[in-house]
């Protein structure tokens, strides 16, 4: 296991020195008007992701982490700032930023490989290429035994592995990956944590990852997005220095995961103290 | 398989059916002998029998059938490809729900024979009249379901679309329709039995050669065996179409999204 491991290590394309970044947010607003209130979302996000970089923004609920991956996704539109993907404003959704969701995201009429299938379909590729890209990441989230199972047949882990392949089938400069994991039992979330840092050491796909979880964030980012609500702002920024594979379990990991959970609870503390409390 | 079937639930269910519309006929052959009313009024089932093997020999009951059929078909896809394009409309440009979504559901509770009137003035008396009331009977339960299957499809999955770039032809294609179909397979069943009922409705009111024309036909001659061969061909058709079209498509939808049998 740790041979393999350190072995996809190796193998892993590091980029080093890029000029510029892939991703480059510059005060990004996002407001959302209803007919009862106005609420901002986002309030002057400045992010910058380079490429093969694994990033996760945390934050609780309603601190417009998912608002966030939204523009970035084009599928929100921003208010006011700059959102920059590879050199180019965003301007809407399209095949290069694609999003793993949390849920309910797979098409119930098609079976596990016409779902993995289903964006290179978009796409326009066709016949063996076709064939040949989802049999491969068929395999890398080892589901080729059950490519002929329904949806509906499948555990909560098992959609999860099939929305990955078919976001990675159509080789996105970058994968999007909106709280993946928030609905899945504590066991099947372990593996799957591991599975996504085993891909991403082998694949060397950049990765902006949100998640409300301390845990995840210090086991697999790179980097660390501290986000707060109310309206969501960047409080912090914390690289994570720790070597991989990581482990969950390792005290390494943990001792991180609190030091993140220091900087929500600050700020819990201080916005509790200003009548603005929220739960973590 | 035939070995299965002679021991398994299906065998004993056969039985129990047989044996139920045997007791059916046995019943009315018993209270035909009684002599309760009139056997003009009440024939014996073999009078019934004879009448539908008779008028199948002379070609009428063919010829008939194979006339409403006809309308039937050609109102239903008419109905089908309108209510459809109108039901997808509804759901994905609000503007249009609000206009021709308030029509939809007003004219869904107007019984479809009260256009027979106006089909008739403007098509006159001809089989378009009755096409256009089979139009009218069903177009807008297949508009209703049409905009509620295109709601009910999870956002999700419509962002999933979006995110790997689908142009609106293509999300229309891979995952509109396909996502429509639980509620379509009740749309459809529902917008063909209103047809059905809404054909038969106006044949019976305006002469053409059809089932529902033959049902008058056996009214005028006090024709009682007639009458009930025909109402038994209308039930027969119903269940065939049922069981042959819509059931199929229903348990594929059942399969694919793992819903219970029922």
């Amino acid at each position: 296991m740790i041979g393999m491991m350190s072995k996809a290590e190796t193998q892993r394309p590091r980029t080093t020195g890029t000029a510029s970044p892939l991703l480059s947010l510059q005060g990004v607003s996002k407001r959302f008007n209803t007919s009862r209130h106005d609420t901002t979302a986002v309030e002057a996000v400045s992010l910058e992701v380079n490429a093969g970089e694994f990033v996760c923004v945390v934050g609780p609920s309603g601190c417009g982490k998912s608002t966030l991956l939204n523009i970035v996704a084009g599928l929100d539109r921003l208010d006011a700032g700059v959102a920059m993907f590879d050199g180019r404003p965003i301007r809407g959704a399209g095949a290069d930023r694609v999003v793993v969701f949390q849920d309910a995201a797979l098409y119930p009429w098609l079976n596990v490989r016409a779902n993995v299938e289903f964006g290179l379909k978009i796409k326009g590729v066709r016949g063996k290429e076709r064939r040949i890209a989802t049999d491969r990441y068929l395999d890398l989230v080892n589901l080729r035994a059950f490519e002929r199972a329904f949806v509906h047949e499948l555990s909560g882990g098992m959609k999860q592995r099939v929305q990955l392949a078919r976001a990675l089938a159509v080789e996105p400069r970058m994968l999007l990956m909106d709280e993946p994991f928030a609905a899945l039992d504590a066991q099947t979330r372990d593996v799957l944590q591991e599975e996504l840092q085993e891909i991403w050491l082998r694949t060397g796909a950049t990765i902006l990852f949100v998640t409300h979880n301390v845990r995840e964030a210090a086991l697999l980012a790179d980097r660390v997005i501290v986000m707060t609500p109310g309206p969501g702002r960047i409080k912090a920024e914390i690289s994570v220095p720790l070597q991989r594979p990581r482990d969950i379990d390792t005290h390494a990991v943990v001792d991180f995961a609190a030091e993140i959970r220091r900087e929500l609870q600050h700020d819990a503390y201080a916005s509790r103290a200003s009548g603005e409390g929220y739960v973590i | 398989m035939s070995s299965k079937f002679f021991t398994g639930a299906n065998f004993w269910r056969a039985v129990r059916q047989v044996a139920f519309y045997a007791s059916l006929l046995a019943i009315w052959q018993l209270l035909y002998k009684l002599e309760l009313w009139s056997p003009y009024l009440f024939p014996s089932p073999h009078d019934v029998w004879s009448s539908l093997r008779s008028n199948i020999e002379s070609g009428l009951l063919w010829d008939s059938t194979r006339a409403s059929i006809g309308r039937l078909a050609v109102g239903f896809v008419l109905a089908f490809v309108i209510g459809m394009t109108m039901g997808i409309a509804c759901a994905t440009m609000r503007w249009v729900d609000e206009t021709v979504g308030s029509v939809v559901v007003g004219m869904q509770s107007l019984p479809s024979i009260a256009w027979l009137p106006l089909a008739v003035l403007w098509f006159g008396l001809s089989p378009k009249a009755i096409t256009f009331v089979v139009l009218m009977g069903s177009v807008w339960a297949i508009a209703i379901s049409a905009r509620d299957g295109v709601r009910n499809i999870p956002i999700l999955q419509q962002r999933a679309a979006r995110v790997f770039g689908a142009s609106r032809l293509q999300t229309l294609r891979y995952v509109t329709l396909p996502g429509m179909l639980p509620s379509m397979a009740q749309g459809l069943k529902l917008g063909w039995s209103f047809s059905w009922r809404s054909l038969m409705a106006a044949e019976l009111l305006y002469s053409a050669v059809g089932l529902g024309h033959l049902l008058q036909v056996g009214r005028d001659l006090a024709d009682m065996p007639l009458v009930l061969a025909v109402m038994a061909v209308i039930v027969a058709i119903g269940l065939a179409f049922d069981r042959l079209l819509f059931g199929p498509l229903e348990g594929w939808v059942r399969q694919r999204w793992g819903l219970a049998q029922t």
